[in-house]
């Protein structure tokens, strides 16, 4: 892109530069710190200049939006054309108390729905099952039944509304009742949209989700992507998790590399099971973090992007451009809000978000500022979307595409981020993909390394955190805090009492019956489940069949 | 020489939020104590069982999904029931400020919140374990 004696000139001027101008400071004012780096370890210069993008090519490096390598972005028009989606993760206690939330969302110009399950539900347990004693509408929703599901949606045309749903291991039994709900409400499984995460394997590493072993698992996602394709076109079938990785404790780059790689795995399988690529790989989306240090978590969205569509094009011979993009969701950093002065987080929320929108992101949950205290309360959720809202509409950043490119800074933070990608990635492919890294504990080591080194950093002051480890304050806690009604455990298990009172005995048994020789035969999966939810089956019985077939995952711990 | 403070890290419940019980774990380890990480998908019948097992003077129990309430108080019952009751209990995780007073009545000796340096809770430990 420089001419070599226009680089010459500029590697002159610096060092001119460094021999006078800069030295006569450095030899009065020291800089603050020896050495300046990312979170990820990559060191950070002084200044950037185009000599040290020496083999940037535009064309091949970033291209236009729209086109591969997609670093600009997905789309040609992006925010000019339309804003990301503004998409608040939420739900907590029942059922009913969550579909008000939803409402009160939209109301406040919400543009799409995020169900937070709880960990009962997640784990594929019945609110009655004493593994659950204390954990019913903890951290999401309950959801025993279809039953549940339809008063999620009570009211909500899931024509009109995307929905996003965080749950993996029992994916396949909640869509199922989604496309449920739909068929009551009038509305056709082709014309719902939304997304479930249905990302198992970060779950090994980092979330703790899982039920089933590896292979019963993968299989039970290349089913969804295999029965979607054909059903639900639109709908995003997982969307691969760098979140979690990250709120574990990876660094930048671990989070993107071990996010590809894990997307390597399920593109892989889905290959195994005999389907085609680009008729399953358009639907894969990705959901990422959006951390403190703002040029690098920039430089990651871009980089991941392009090393991405360099999978799917060359490893993978993808031939359609939708088969290349990497659409993501972003949520910002949740290990990064303080319990102490926590209207701070609010500022940190913004930042985060705002190099969310630089990175070209889909859709965003952006945290409330009381998240290391409790569940969000109303109010602050109002105040996390409004944030969104100003991104959006009042600071400009979204009237031009990918405004950062060409910043020497930003362009040569993507290239190091992209090149400890591949290094990850070359390391992972040797110890035989993601799902054979991840049972030898191997990511799993270099996130806890990580999150080690950055607590020693904070505990040495090294690292600032602004109330934490200075400028801290006598503080009273806050009384506005959201509280889950105690007694939602005993209504959810009342409800559930009644609904299999209610049922069609005869129907669930049989339904089950054929799901669980359908598990034992290797069919796909999927139509089963949904007559088995049609009956009102509740998700525990189903996943107690599934259980049954295929075994649980043991833990690997890793310490 | 002095013997090594045993002391059990355990997540009760579904919780799978464990950055902070292993950072914690290894921090305790490299002040000099034995530490036994149990992993995830902990009862408070598991875990008084391994701590009973495992010999180890301090339980510390991590949960960050709202189940403290449920999970903790048992633990210490059921070390009390086995005769283990000179086991030193402490938690951690997102706990509200108003529910630290039913947990320390309940036997938990001490409750870390968010943002809590891990000097302090190996003084604590130190000071606690006789």
């Amino acid at each position: 892109m420089y001419d070599k004696e226009k680089l010459e000139r500029v590697r002159k001027v610096k060092s001119d530069w460094e021999e006078t101008t800069l030295k006569k400071t450095l030899d009065r004012f020291p800089e603050r710190k020896e050495k300046f780096e990312t979170d990820s370890g990559i060191p950070i210069e002084r200044v950037y200049t185009p000599d040290m993008l020496e083999d940037f090519d535009y064309e091949r490096d970033l291209g236009m939006p729209g086109e591969y390598p997609y670093t600009r972005g997905v789309q040609p028009t992006m925010y000019r054309g339309r804003f990301w989606t503004m998409r608040q993760y939420a739900g907590f206690g029942t059922a009913e108390e969550t579909n008000e939330r939803f409402k009160y969302l939209l109301e406040q110009g919400q543009t799409g729905l995020s169900v937070a399950f709880d960990l009962p539900t997640q784990i594929g347990y019945d609110s009655d099952h004493t593994l659950a004693r204390g954990e019913v509408g903890k951290v999401g929703v309950a959801i025993d039944s279809l039953k549940d599901m339809e008063i999620l949606f009570e009211g909500i045309p899931l024509d009109k509304v995307s929905t996003s749903m965080t749950i993996n291991a029992p994916a396949a039994v909640i869509l199922a009742m989604y496309i449920a709900v739909a068929e009551k409400q009038g509305v056709s499984p082709d014309k719902l949209s939304g997304t479930i995460q249905n990302d198992i394997l970060k779950e090994y590493v980092a979330r703790g989700t899982y039920i089933f072993p590896p292979e019963p698992s993968m299989k039970l996602i290349t089913d969804i992507f295999d029965y979607c394709a054909k059903n639900v076109p639109n709908w995003n079938t997982i969307s691969i998790s760098g979140y979690h990785i990250r709120e574990a404790g990876a660094t930048a780059a671990q989070e993107i590399a071990f996010t590809l790689a894990n997307g390597i795995a399920y593109v892989q399988a889905a290959l195994d099971a005999g389907l085609d690529v680009d008729q399953f790989a358009p639907r894969l989306s990705f959901f990422f973090n959006a951390h403190l240090n703002f040029f690098e978590e920039i430089a990651k969205f871009r980089a991941a992007r392009r090393v991405w569509a360099k999978i799917m094009k060359e490893r993978f011979g993808a031939k359609k451009d939708k088969s290349m993009k990497l659409r993501f969701h972003t949520q910002t950093a949740g290990v990064t809000l303080t319990a102490q002065q926590p209207d701070v987080n609010i500022m940190r929320v913004a930042f985060q978000a705002l190099s969310a929108v630089l990175g070209g992101t889909q859709s965003l949950h952006t945290n409330s500022k009381d998240e290391a205290l409790a569940l969000p309360s109303e109010h602050a959720v109002l105040i996390a979307l409004r944030t969104q809202q100003v991104i959006a509409h009042e600071i400009g950043v979204t009237d031009t595409i990918d405004p950062l490119a060409g910043s020497y800074y930003v362009e040569k933070l993507t290239n190091d981020l992209e090149e400890k990608v591949w290094e990850y990635i070359e390391k992972i492919d040797q110890l035989g993909g993601a799902p054979k890294a991840i049972e030898k504990g191997f990511m799993q080591k270099e996130i806890q390394e990580s999150a080690y080194r950055y607590l020693q950093q904070v505990e040495s002051g090294e690292k600032v955190v602004i109330g934490v480890n200075k400028y801290r304050i006598k503080e009273e806690t806050p009384t506005d805090l959201l509280k889950v009604d105690p007694a939602v455990m005993e209504r959810q298990c009342k409800k559930l009492e009644s609904l299999r009172q209610e049922r069609n005995p005869q129907r669930v048994a049989e339904t089950l019956q054929e799901l669980r020789n359908a598990a034992q035969s290797g069919d796909n999966l999927m139509p089963y489940i949904l007559d088995a939810v049609k009956a009102y089956a509740t998700l525990g019985e189903i996943c107690g069949i599934l259980r049954e077939v295929y075994g649980e995952y043991q833990q690997q711990v890793v310490l | 020489m002095e013997k090594p403070i045993r002391v059990l890290i355990a997540k009760a419940g579904l919780d799978g939020h464990d950055r902070g019980a292993k950072v914690i774990a290894q921090s305790l380890r490299d002040a000099g104590m034995e530490v036994i990480y149990t992993g995830l998908r902990q009862t408070p019948e598991q875990i008084a069982e391994a701590a009973i097992q495992e010999d180890v003077q301090v339980v510390g129990i991590s949960s960050l999904s709202g189940a403290h309430m449920h999970l903790f108080p048992p633990v210490v019952e059921l070390l009390r029931e086995k005769g283990a009751g000179d086991i030193l209990v402490i938690g951690g995780g997102v706990i509200p400020e108003e529910d630290i007073p039913y947990l320390k009545e309940a036997g938990i000796a001490e409750v870390f919140t968010p943002g809590t340096s891990t000097k302090e809770i190996i003084k604590f430990i130190k000071e606690h374990v006789n």
